[in-house]
């Protein structure tokens, strides 16, 4: 008999625990809620922000398009005769399907394969098949105005030769969304530049967008769980860099350069022994070439990742260049986006060191293939921990710029954007 | 072909050190997916032009990169012999490889084929001077660690 005393349960239960009032804790339901992923789906990626959709290179020519995502809605990316870039969703306005089957391609126009329903490159409703009917009889009412029906259009902006579109009215211009210095970051590697397109792949993380976008952010762990930057120096919380974090939170910038007077330093004192940490094998390559390159943008920094609310990283490691596009599938499951990059004016000597290079990123990166299954060991880790949350303590309690990188700030940074998009 | 059915084994035995001994000293060993392969874009998930890198991936497996415990199991489809010039031998195998993740999960990994250009070597046996393999699909789940 079953226990008729025995409290009802709750079916939909409301978080778990409180989300505590400072940036340094998140608690894990936000990695495993449903509406929570709702809810970001309206506040952030369709609320206020700027969402990288395609690089300029790929859409040159009047026609071109390419079949993108905005937080996993299909998006059309098109270049009109006008030399305009516009943005709409991909999906018909009369039953829904979507409007482009390819990723890619150069069109006059688009037409929809169930009804043959057809849009011009700006994606306005231009021609409904059987419209009047066939010999006098069916077709649409005479109420139908095909000006009434068209994909939610977003608005677009270029930087650099980076396209990014927004679905809301209200968000900042380009410019003032991502911050001056974010800005000059992006020109350092960007400006005046002709960017050339190497190679495209795309990541399947077993994780949640978030856990991916707040490892993007974490200057900490990089010489901890990539040993192999550590092991050959390319990457040392000692070596010179800092962190910059945007008012907003939301972008950030982390950048180191080689410092030749700490590496003495470090050569007679080594911090990494003391701490008993991993990063101190002496293993050697036997092809050196593969990290062989050259100071191109004359600064001498080696590397620069740079990100912008919600789910876009430029990356410069070395000379290896790329652009990430982080794409929610799901509470835990998320799409990341890899398109490897050079120049039009490479000379082939420097070509060859990015194809070489890129040897260190990208799904089977020497320092970032750890990134593909740390979310997932997260994810995995915290089933049945959605009253606990996680600590982020380095650096502090903030969210602002700092020299060194041992710091979760542009962590809490994230969250901060966050939290002040979706209320929670 | 007892090359191909050796070089499948030796991975899937988890024997990585002895992997790149399959190829010439110079070589290319490239991974790369089909729409990549057909637009031209030279870029690779993994990309390498000597033996010397191939040895380095191996260390860097063993000593460097974090990755769940996981292997492979390589099923190769018959070899196409594109012919034989003064360069070597051309030819393609296609190949379905599956995962086998430490909890047990098995899953179809990666579909393609092996562009190969097949040499030999100083002891007289058949060598990889090339090997670019494309694979169908553009998606990785998770990560490569392993060879292909």
């Amino acid at each position: 008999m079953p226990d008729h005393n025995i409290a009802r349960p709750v079916l939909v239960p409301p978080p778990e625990v409180e989300w505590p009032d400072t940036l340094s804790r998140v608690p894990y339901w936000a990695f495993q809620r449903e509406d929570v992923a709702a809810i970001e789906q309206r506040r952030v990626f369709r609320g206020d922000t700027w969402n990288y959709l395609c690089l300029e290179a790929e859409i040159a020519q009047p026609g071109d398009y390419r079949a993108t995502t905005l937080g996993g809605v299909p998006i059309l990316a098109v270049r009109d005769h006008d030399g305009e870039i516009y943005a709409f969703e991909n999906r018909c306005v009369h039953r829904g399907a979507l409007i482009a089957l390819e990723d890619f391609g150069q069109v006059r126009e688009f037409t929809c394969v169930y009804h043959a329903w057809s849009y011009d490159l700006q994606g306005n409703l231009k021609a409904v098949a059987f419209k009047d009917g066939i010999k006098g009889a069916g077709g649409m009412p005479e109420c139908f105005r095909m000006e009434d029906h068209a994909p939610r259009k977003l608005r677009t902006a270029t930087i650099c030769g980076l396209v990014f579109a927004s679905a809301s009215d209200t968000v900042p211009p380009i410019e003032e969304y991502l911050g001056e210095e974010i800005v000059e970051r992006i020109e350092r590697v960007l400006g005046g530049r002709q960017i050339e397109v190497i190679g495209r792949f795309t990541q399947a993380l077993p994780n949640n967008w978030k856990l991916y976008v707040e490892n993007v952010r974490d200057s900490y762990h990089a010489s901890l769980l990539h040993l192999f930057f550590t092991t050959f120096e390319l990457n040392k919380l000692s070596m010179k860099g800092g962190l910059i974090v945007s008012e907003s939170g939301g972008n950030h910038v982390s950048w180191s350069a080689v410092d030749r007077e700490a590496q003495e330093r470090q050569a007679a004192t080594s911090e990494y022994s003391a701490q008993n940490i991993r990063s101190a094998s002496d293993y050697r390559l036997r092809d050196p070439s593969v990290l062989a390159g050259i100071d191109e943008f004359g600064d001498g920094i080696s590397l620069q990742i740079l990100s912008v609310f919600p789910g876009f990283v430029l990356q410069q490691i070395q000379n290896a260049l790329a652009v990430r596009q982080v794409v929610p599938r799901g509470v835990d499951r998320t799409d990341l986006h890899w398109t490897y990059f050079g120049f039009k004016d490479d000379t082939p000597e420097l070509r060859l060191m990015r194809l070489k290079q890129c040897n260190l990123v990208g799904p089977a990166g020497y320092v970032s293939m750890e990134d593909g299954c740390v979310g997932g060991f997260v994810q995995r880790g915290v089933v049945g921990a959605s009253d606990r949350h996680a600590v982020l303590e380095m650096g502090g309690h903030d969210a602002l710029s700092t020299r060194t990188r041992a710091t979760e700030a542009s962590v809490r940074g994230f969250w901060k954007a966050y939290r002040e998009l979706t209320g929670l | 072909m007892a090359a191909q059915a050796r070089y499948a084994r030796c991975i899937d035995e988890g024997r990585l050190e002895e992997w790149p001994e399959f190829f010439l000293s110079t070589c290319i060993y490239r991974i790369t997916t089909a729409e990549n392969h057909r637009l031209g874009f030279a870029a690779g998930i993994i990309w390498a032009d000597s033996r010397g890198m191939l040895e380095d991936r191996v260390a860097a497996l063993r000593g460097a990169n974090i990755y769940e415990r996981h292997a492979y199991r390589h099923l190769l489809g018959l070899p196409l012999i594109d012919g034989a010039g003064p360069q070597g031998t051309r030819a393609e195998t296609p190949f379905m490889v599956a995962r086998i993740m430490r909890e047990g999960a098995t899953d179809l990994y990666a579909t393609g084929r092996y562009l190969d250009l097949w040499r030999a070597g100083q002891d007289g046996t058949p060598k990889l001077a090339e090997r670019i393999v494309v694979c169908d699909s553009s998606r990785i789940d998770t990560l490569l660690a392993l060879p292909l």
